[in-house]
C-alpha cells in the first residue's frame, strides 16, 4: 500500500475496545423473564393468566391463614374474636389435636404408647429404607411388629412373646432344613411355629388386664390418623409376601395354580376397595366359625391386605416379565432348583425393577385407608366428619379440618414418592 | 463300564412324585387343589352354620320386592313402589353416568395439564407440577368431601337470589349456582316431534356426519396416493359437521328453557344435583392429575430424533405432530389412560359418601340395610363392577393388539 492510501483513511483505532456489558434486556432477571415467561405472545398470555390464578388463590387464603385464631373454645367465640374479618379458626386443631391423631375413645393417659410405637416405627423402617445403615438394625425391624402390637393394644405381654417365639422357632427349623429342600423346610417351619403357638397358648393368662399403664385396649377404641398409619403400614407389609407369591403363581407353568392366581388377582382388581370393605363389615363374619368373634379392625386388615396384594402382584409380575430370559436359564444351568433360583437370582432383580410400582401401590393404599370411614370406623376423615363436625362447638369448621387432613396426607405421600425417586437413582446400576 | 442296552424299567416309586419333574408339578397341583377345596369347604361350612344359627338363607327374591325408598337422581322412571332390581338399575345408570362424565372431563384436565407441564413457560409448568403433586398426594375421598362442602356450604341458597337486594345473581343470567345444585338451561325443540324422537334425529345426524367425514378423508387419501396432492378437507369437514345441525335446529325450532326462581326454589332448566357435581368434579380433577403424568410421560417417550427425522424428510410441524409424534405418544398414553378410566369407574363408588344414588348407594347401601341381604347385595355389587372392569380390560387388550409393533 502506498502512503496516499494510508492518508485517505481518516482515523484508524489502534487499541482494542473494552468489552461492553450486554444490553440490560439480555442479561439477568430480565433475560430470564424474556426467555421463560414472555417468549411469545401466547406465552405472555399464559403467564398473565397464571399470575391471575395465583393472585386469586393467595388473596383468598393468605389473609385467612394469617388472621387464624389458635386460642378459642368454639367456632362462635372464634367469630367474635375475628369480628367479621376473614380468618381461620385453627383453634379446633389445637383443641381436638389428640382426637384427630388418636381417635376419641383411646384413653388419654396412655397416648404415650401409640406415640412411642410411632417413633419406633422410624427406627424399624430405617434399615429397610436406607441400606447404608448397619444390617444388625434389621433385628429390631423383625421384632418391631410385636413391640408395636404390645404398645398399642397392651394386655398381657405373653401374647406378642408367644407369637414371636413361634416365628423364631419356625425360622430356626427353616434354616436347619433349607439345605435339604425348600418345600420340606417351609413345611417344617410351619409345623414348628404352630406347635409353639399352640403350646404357648396355655401360658397366656385368661384374665384381661384392665388397670395400669399397659392395660389392654380393644380395637374399636383405635382411631384418628393413628388408624390410617396402622392400616397402611400393616397392610403394605403383609401384602408384600402375598403379592410375591401371587406373582410367582401367575408366572407358574402349573395350570391349576396359575388359574387360581389369575382369578384371584383379576377379581380383586376388578372391584372397588369399598365393596371389599363392605365384605369386611357385613359379610366376612359369616365365614368365620360361629363361636369366633373377629373384630372389625382385623377383618378390615384382611380385606385391605388381599386388595393390595393383588395390585403388588401385578407390579411384581411386570418386574418378572422385564427380566431377560437368560437370567432364568442361567439359574437352571447353575443347577439351582426353583426356590433357589428365584431367591438368589430372579427375585432380587425383579423386585428392584418393581420398586417404583410397589411404592405407587403403597401410596395409593395409604390414601385408600381413608375409605374405612365409610364403614363407620373413625379414622382421620371419619373423626372429622363424625364427632368433630357434629359437636356443637365446632359445627361449621370445615376448611381448617380438611386442610389439616390434606396436609398430613400430602406430607406422608409426597415424602414416600420422593424417597422412591431417590431409591431409583440409587439403584440405577445399569449404564446409561 | 456299563452299557445301556434297554431303557430303565418303568417301575413307579412314590418318591418319584416329588423328585421326578414329570410328576412333581402334578403332585403340587393336586396338593394345592386339595388345600383350596378344604379351605373353601371350611368357609362354606361356617357360612352354612352361621346362616342356620340366624335363620337366614341365600335367596335373590328380595330383588322383586318393592324397594320402598325414593331416589332423587334418576335417569329412568322410578318410584318408591318400584322393585329393588329397578333401584339397582337406577344406581347402575347413575354410576355409568358419573363415570362417563368424569372420564370426559378428566381427560380434558389431564391433557391440558400434561401438555402445559412441558411448556417452556416456567411459571405455567411449575403451576401444573404443583397441581399434579397436590392432587395426586391427597386422598380422593378428601377431595370429594371438600368439593361437596363447597357445593353445600359456600354456594348461595335459592333464597339469596330473591328480591331487589339479592346477594347472589345468576351466572350470565342463564345459570344458577345454588346449594341445592346447579341449574342450567334446558334445550328443547318447539316444533319437533316431541320427546326423545328429536334427540334421536340429532344423534342420527351426528353419526351421519361422522361417517361422511371419514369418507371424505379416505377420498382425500386416495387422491393423495394417486396424484401426490392432498385436497383441502377442513372446510368441507366443518360444513359436514355443522350445516345439518344448524338446519335441524332451525327447522325444529331449538329453544332453551332458562331456569327461573319459582317460590322457594328454582324451576325449569336442567338441575344438576350437588352430589353429582361433587363426585364428578372431584373424580375428574383427581384423576386428571394422574392422566397429566401419563400424557407427559407419553410425549417425553418419543425421542427427539423422531421430530428431527420427520423434519429432515420435509414434513411441516403440524404434519410432524399428527403423523410422527402423536401416533407414537398415543401408543404410550392410551393403555394407562384406559386404566385410569377404570379407576374412575371404581372410585365412583365413593359417591355413597355424599349421597349420590349410584349402585353402591342403592344396591349396596339402602337395599342392603332394608332387606338385610348382605351377602346377596355385596355379591351382586361386586359382579357389576367386575363385569365393567373386565369389559374395560378387554378394550385395553384389543387396543394393545391393534397397535402392537408389527415385526416381520
Amino acid at each position: 500500500m502506498s502512503d496516499s492510501s494510508k492518508n485517505s483513511i481518516a482515523f484508524v483505532r489502534t487499541e482494542v475496545l473494552p468489552e461492553l456489558p450486554p444490553p440490560s434486556n439480555a442479561t439477568g432477571a430480565v433475560r430470564w423473564m424474556r426467555d421463560n415467561l414472555f417468549a411469545t405472545p401466547g406465552n405472555s398470555v399464559l403467564t398473565i393468566a397464571a399470575i391471575l390464578v395465583i393472585y386469586i388463590v393467595l388473596s383468598a387464603t393468605v389473609p385467612w391463614m394469617i388472621n387464624g385464631i389458635w386460642n378459642s373454645d368454639s367456632l362462635s367465640q372464634c367469630r367474635e374474636i375475628l369480628d367479621g374479618q376473614s380468618g381461620a379458626c385453627f383453634a379446633v386443631l389445637a383443641e381436638r389435636w389428640n382426637q384427630l391423631l388418636f381417635g376419641f375413645t383411646y384413653p388419654k393417659d396412655i397416648y404415650w404408647r401409640p406415640g412411642l410405637a410411632f417413633v419406633l416405627l422410624f427406627v424399624a423402617v430405617a434399615p429397610v429404607l436406607f441400606f447404608d445403615l448397619p444390617r444388625k438394625l434389621l433385628l429390631f425391624t423383625a421384632v418391631y411388629p410385636f413391640i408395636a402390637f404390645y404398645l398399642i393394644w397392651g394386655g398381657s405381654v405373653m401374647v406378642p412373646l408367644v407369637a414371636l417365639a413361634g416365628f423364631v422357632a419356625g425360622a430356626i427349623v427353616f434354616l436347619r432344613l433349607i439345605k435339604n429342600s425348600f418345600a420340606v423346610s417351609a413345611f417344617g417351619a410351619l409345623v414348628a411355629a404352630i406347635v409353639v403357638w399352640y403350646a404357648g397358648g396355655f401360658l397366656i393368662p385368661e384374665a384381661e388386664i384392665t388397670e395400669g399403664a399397659m392395660r389392654s385396649i380393644p380395637s374399636r377404641d383405635l382411631g384418628g390418623f393413628m388408624l390410617n398409619m396402622m392400616l397402611g403400614v400393616t397392610c403394605v407389609s403383609l401384602s408384600l409376601p402375598i403379592g410375591i407369591a401371587l406373582a410367582l403363581g401367575r408366572q407358574s407353568s402349573m395350570p391349576f395354580i396359575k388359574m387360581v392366581c389369575v382369578v384371584f388377582i383379576e377379581f380383586v382388581r376388578g372391584v372397588p376397595l369399598i365393596t371389599l370393605l363392605f365384605v369386611a363389615s357385613v359379610m366376612l363374619s359369616y365365614f368365620f366359625p360361629p363361636e369366633a368373634t373377629v373384630d372389625l379392625f382385623l377383618r378390615v386388615v384382611i380385606m385391605i391386605t388381599l386388595f393390595s396384594a393383588a395390585y403388588i402382584a401385578e407390579v411384581i409380575r411386570g418386574g418378572l416379565a422385564a427380566l431377560p430370559k437368560g437370567q432364568y436359564e442361567a439359574g437352571d444351568s447353575l443347577g439351582l432348583d426353583y426356590a433357589q433360583s428365584m431367591r438368589l437370582i430372579i427375585l432380587p432383580q425383579a423386585l428392584k425393577i418393581s420398586i417404583p410400582g410397589i411404592v405407587n401401590v403403597a401410596v395409593g393404599l395409604f390414601k385408600d385407608t381413608t375409605l374405612v370411614s365409610v364403614i363407620s370406623m373413625f379414622d382421620l376423615v371419619g373423626m372429622i366428619r363424625g364427632p368433630i363436625l357434629a359437636s356443637t362447638e365446632w359445627n361449621g369448621v370445615y376448611w381448617e379440618l380438611f386442610l389439616f387432613a390434606a396436609v398430613l396426607f400430602f406430607v406422608v405421600c409426597y415424602g414416600i414418592s420422593q424417597y422412591s425417586q431417590w431409591l431409583e437413582r440409587r439403584l440405577a446400576t445399569d449404564h446409561r | 463300564m456299563t452299557t445301556l442296552t434297554d431303557p430303565p424299567k418303568s417301575t413307579f416309586r412314590v418318591s418319584q412324585l416329588i423328585y421326578d419333574t414329570r410328576y412333581r408339578s402334578l403332585t403340587f397341583q393336586v396338593i394345592a387343589f386339595i388345600l383350596l377345596s378344604v379351605a373353601i369347604g371350611y368357609l362354606a361350612k361356617n357360612l352354612g352354620a352361621n346362616l342356620r344359627d340366624q335363620g337366614l338363607s341365600i335367596s335373590f327374591g328380595f330383588l322383586g320386592v318393592p324397594a320402598g325408598y325414593d331416589i332423587n337422581q334418576r335417569l329412568i322412571e322410578y318410584t318408591s313402589q318400584s322393585t329393588n332390581l329397578r333401584a339397582a338399575f337406577v344406581g347402575i345408570l347413575n354410576t355409568l353416568l358419573v363415570a362417563f362424565l368424569a372420564c370426559a372431563t378428566a381427560t380434558v384436565f389431564g391433557v391440558v395439564a400434561g401438555v402445559l407441564r412441558l411448556s417452556n413457560n416456567w411459571l405455567v409448568s411449575k403451576l401444573m407440577a404443583f397441581y399434579v403433586e397436590i392432587f395426586r398426594n391427597i386422598p380422593v375421598l378428601i377431595w370429594i368431601i371438600i368439593i361437596f362442602t363447597i357445593m353445600t356450604a359456600v354456594m348461595p341458597s335459592p333464597r339469596e337470589f330473591r328480591g331487589d337486594d339479592a346477594t347472589a345473581s345468576m351466572f350470565l343470567g342463564i345459570s344458577a349456582f345454588t346449594n341445592r345444585g346447579i341449574y342450567i338451561p334446558m334445550p328443547y325443540f318447539e316444533n319437533g316431534f316431541g320427546g326423545s324422537v328429536d334427540w334421536l334425529i340429532v344423534i342420527a345426524s351426528l353419526i351421519g356426519s361422522f361417517f361422511a367425514t371419514r369418507f371424505m378423508s379416505k377420498r382425500a387419501s386416495a387422491i393423495q396416493e394417486a396424484t401426490g396432492v392432498r385436497p383441502a378437507t377442513l372446510a368441507s369437514n366443518l360444513a359436514i359437521w355443522f350445516v345439518p345441525l344448524i338446519v335441524l335446529s332451525l327447522v325444529m325450532g331449538l329453544t332453551f328453557e332458562i331456569p327461573a326462581l319459582k317460590g322457594f326454589n328454582f324451576g325449569g332448566g336442567i338441575k344438576v344435583g350437588g352430589p353429582l357435581i361433587a363426585i364428578w368434579f372431584a373424580l375428574s380433577i383427581y384423576t386428571g392429575a394422574f392422566i397429566a403424568e401419563n400424557v407427559r410421560a407419553g410425549i417425553l417417550a418419543v425421542s427427539k430424533g423422531q421430530t428431527e427425522a420427520a423434519s429432515a424428510l420435509g414434513l411441516r410441524p403440524r404434519r410432524v405432530m399428527s403423523l410422527v409424534i402423536l401416533p407414537q405418544a398415543l401408543r404410550v398414553i392410551i393403555p394407562p389412560l384406559i386404566s385410569n378410566y377404570l379407576n374412575i369407574t371404581k372410585n365412583s363408588s365413593l359417591a355413597i359418601l355424599v349421597g349420590y344414588a349410584d349402585v353402591t348407594a342403592t344396591l349396596g347401601g339402602i337395599t342392603l340395610n332394608q332387606t338385610g341381604r348382605a351377602i346377596e347385595c355385596v355379591l351382586l355389587l361386586m359382579l357389576f363392577y367386575l363385569v365393567v372392569s373386565l369389559l374395560i380390560s378387554a378394550v385395553i387388550n384389543v387396543y394393545n393388539n391393534a397397535i402392537k409393533l408389527k415385526e416381520r
